[in-house]
């Protein structure tokens, strides 16, 4: 799906990506993190790759492989690595009463892995990657 | 559009605030709104009833985080009750229940505002 860079899409985002998890066999609690994750991811695009311009692109698409499903998200903001933002720690960070940043921490623990690809023509890939764990092979 | 609704109740010196519905990074202005107002008017015990709040985002959070130490210096708090546990776990992965009172119900909630504070 493609979206404009607003936060009034993100719902449509969490109905896309709810519905492909289902059907993809996780269960509710799993289904729910991984579309908070997707969430954090489009609204970090929004906020931080294009600064709340409204008539950009997110482009969101699913790729699934056995037990592996896969949110690609792309876009073609100011390019930003997940990795690069450290983890806080939680008491230290609240204790300081900072606000923003929680975002990263989200998903990085509600996803199994996350992925970043710089691309020509200032496109920027963000991949998030939840594994199936009891899922049947066929 | 998402759904997202904010009713404030006034019962003596705490304002309950009814969360309903989506708090994500589309609707978290409207509770910062809300916020701001309180605080202008000098209401600083802040009771945030979750019940019907479906889904909270790192956007819905960080409203809480902007505006505790305001409260906390005016002596009031935020505390908030009813949460779902799906609610509940966004805050719990991130270490709210450190630094937030968050209890079972509004009852619970209110004797913690009306009653002296514990050393």
């Amino acid at each position: 799906m493609k979206i404009h860079s607003q936060t009034e899409k993100l719902e449509f985002v969490r109905t896309f990506i709810s519905e492909a998890a289902q059907q993809f066999g996780f269960d509710e609690d799993s289904v729910q993190n991984i579309v908070l994750a997707v969430d954090e991811a489009c609204t970090n695009i929004i906020k931080h790759s294009y600064e709340y311009a409204s008539n950009k692109d997110i482009d969101i698409r699913i790729m699934t492989d056995d037990h592996r499903f896969e949110i690609i998200i792309t876009h073609q903001g100011k390019p930003f690595d997940p990795k690069s933002v450290e983890i806080p720690d939680m008491p230290a960070y609240l204790a300081s009463y900072r606000k923003g940043g929680l975002g990263m921490y989200i998903m990085r623990a509600m996803m199994d892995e996350i992925e970043y690809k710089k691309l020509p023509n200032n496109i920027t890939e963000v991949h998030l990657i939840k594994y199936l764990r009891n899922k049947i092979s066929r | 559009m998402s759904s997202f609704k904010i009713d404030i109740r006034e019962m003596s010196n705490i304002n309950v605030l009814d969360l309903k519905g989506y708090l994500d990074a589309h609707t978290a202005p409207d509770l910062e709104k809300v916020f701001q107002n309180l605080l202008e008017r000098k209401k600083y015990n802040i009771l945030i009833n979750c019940k019907d709040l479906t889904y909270i985002s790192s956007a819905g959070l960080g409203v809480f985080m902007a505006y505790i130490e305001d409260v906390r210096k005016n002596n009031g708090d935020i505390k908030l009750s009813n949460m779902s546990p799906k609610v509940y776990n966004v805050f719990d992965l991130l270490g709210f229940p450190l630094l937030y009172d968050i209890t079972k119900d509004e009852k619970e909630a209110i004797q913690k505002f009306t009653s002296p504070k514990k050393l």
